[in-house]
């Protein structure tokens, strides 16, 4: 049972990357209804209080960590396993006030995704310093954007280029794991527009693969942290 | 309330880079019109309001540079001996580049007045000012700080994927409230020519950001490729536009400038 919250407040992608563009919240005596896209997968986000798709959310930080405390407090999820965040890029109020509004429940900790090059990296780099100066356990790094094999002749480019070594020696030296590193794909930008799961149109793509990789790798960093008795075993 | 004597004085037109989205290569753009500019023989200064992710200094070479003061403010950090191109970031006063800027708005608001009015530019033809993804703190200072001076406008960046459009709509609605001139929209990695076969690959589609010009009613400046060369250029701090004009990037980004400096030269007369 996985519930996707959305606390992107300026830049909402998450109802059309999961086809669910156009729907609105309902509210009921127990809270805000999620949006489901299948019984198991529910979802929050700004854009389904939107009535329009080229309304603009123009506000400042306090009332932008009003609407993420109403999200936390007000919908009514359920039961889940896996309740997953997508944040906006930067180091300021959703990220603050998630983790602030969420440190009474347990964080497991956080996905961090970055490309290859440097003036990636270099940004990345505050972001792993922001999780611990705020104490949120870092899952590990996904390195996306990283190769891309043309279609015709097979040859590998590097249009983002790992100048300073990529995610990896990112991760080595400041010792996080590096859950993974995910090619480009232009099949996984038109699922996204169309709102389909990649995973399910293009089972045989490369980036599949790497994706249901990294998504075992936490799968597994997650049952670890929440049963370490069984490590005994 | 224009005051009668600032450090905006000397600048003669202002113009912001924006979008909804992040990583579409807002900072890229800045970057390469100042280039194209400079190129020009136009004086450039980039004002670099993303406070979180400065990117800005690396793509010059002078992340390890220090900023100083004077009478007037801040000395902005002339990027070579020229001095034609000057620039201004957060990247600059960080202790240490890894540094994370942890600060909600008010705290941001309060560096971005500063940094519009403290930056001792004096004479500019370009004040190109790079801005983080979104539509709050920092564009509304921004733009509050800025308007006295009577920008010229923005340039809005997207990809070509229905996802990041759709940001950028909301973007432009920004503009509209916030009574932001559209200069155009850039459809920025908008396809790839193998370097080895030279087969074109839509990786993020295509057209999406000349779709939305049409239907906005706003210029649309050109379809800018994916160009490993334009993206190792901005990883080792060079100048693209000096060192590779045959790449596959440069004609759409000077093409991008000449029309950015068609609109100022229409605007004079």
């Amino acid at each position: 049972q996985v519930a996707l919250l959305d606390v992107d407040i300026c830049g909402p992608s998450i109802p059309k990357m999961m086809g669910l563009e156009g729907e609105q919240v309902h509210q009921s005596g127990s809270g805000w209804s999620p949006v489901y896209v299948e019984e198991n997968l529910g979802v929050m986000s700004v854009g389904f209080l939107l009535s329009s798709p080229d309304d603009a959310v123009i506000w400042r930080g306090p009332k932008k960590n009003g609407l993420i405390k109403q999200f936390l407090r007000d919908v009514d999820w359920g039961e889940i396993d896996y309740l997953i965040v997508d944040t906006p890029p930067g180091t300021s109020d959703e990220h603050l006030s998630i983790v602030q509004y969420l440190s009474a429940a347990h964080i497991d900790g956080a996905v961090i995704i970055t490309t290859p090059q440097e003036v990636s990296l270099q940004d990345v780099r505050k972001e792993i310093n922001f999780c611990h100066k705020v104490k949120l356990p870092i899952i590990g790094v996904v390195e996306n954007m990283s190769g891309f094999i043309c279609p015709k002749c097979k040859n590998e480019s590097h249009i983002f280029p790992p100048t300073t070594g990529g995610a990896e020696k990112m991760c080595q030296n400041l010792n996080v794991s590096l859950l993974g590193k995910v090619p480009l794909d232009p099949q996984i930008g038109k699922s996204c527009d169309k709102g389909q799961s990649f995973l399910s149109e293009v089972p045989e793509s490369p980036a599949t693969a790497s994706y249901r990789s990294i998504i075992q790798r936490i799968e597994e960093y997650c049952h670890q942290h929440h049963f370490p008795e069984e490590k005994m075993i | 309330f224009l005051p009668e004597r600032s450090n905006l004085t000397g600048v003669r037109h202002i113009l912001l880079v924006l979008s909804g989205k992040g990583g579409v290569g807002k900072s890229t753009i800045s970057t390469e019109l100042a280039l194209s500019l400079r190129h020009s023989g136009k004086k450039v200064g980039i004002l670099d309001v993303d406070l979180c992710g400065p990117s800005i200094p690396r793509m010059f070479r002078v992340q390890d540079n220090d900023v100083h003061q004077c009478d007037s403010g801040w000395v902005p950090v002339f990027v070579d001996q020229d001095k034609s191109i000057s620039l201004m970031s957060i990247g600059f006063l960080l202790e240490k580049p890894d540094d994370a800027v942890v600060w909600r708005g008010p705290k941001k608001n309060a560096l971005i007045k500063q940094f519009v009015a403290d930056v001792a530019w004096g004479d500019l033809d370009f004040l190109i000012v790079d801005t983080p993804p979104g539509t709050s703190d920092e564009h509304i200072s921004t733009v509050e700080a800025l308007r006295p001076y009577k920008p010229l406008g923005a340039v809005l960046v997207t990809t070509p994927q229905a996802v990041s459009v759709g940001d950028v709509r909301r973007e432009l609605t920004f503009c509209k409230k916030m009574g932001l001139r559209v200069l155009g929209i850039v459809e920025n990695m908008s396809g790839f020519v193998c370097p080895h076969c030279s087969e074109c690959t839509n990786i993020f589609s295509k057209g999406g950001g000349e779709e939305l010009a049409k239907h906005a009613g706003v210029p649309f400046l050109g379809c800018v490729p994916l160009d490993p060369q334009l993206s190792q250029s901005l990883e080792e701090g060079r100048d693209f536009i000096q060192e590779f004009p045959k790449s596959s990037a440069f004609p759409a980004l000077t093409h991008i400038a000449q029309q950015i400096l068609d609109g100022t030269s229409q605007r004079s007369s």
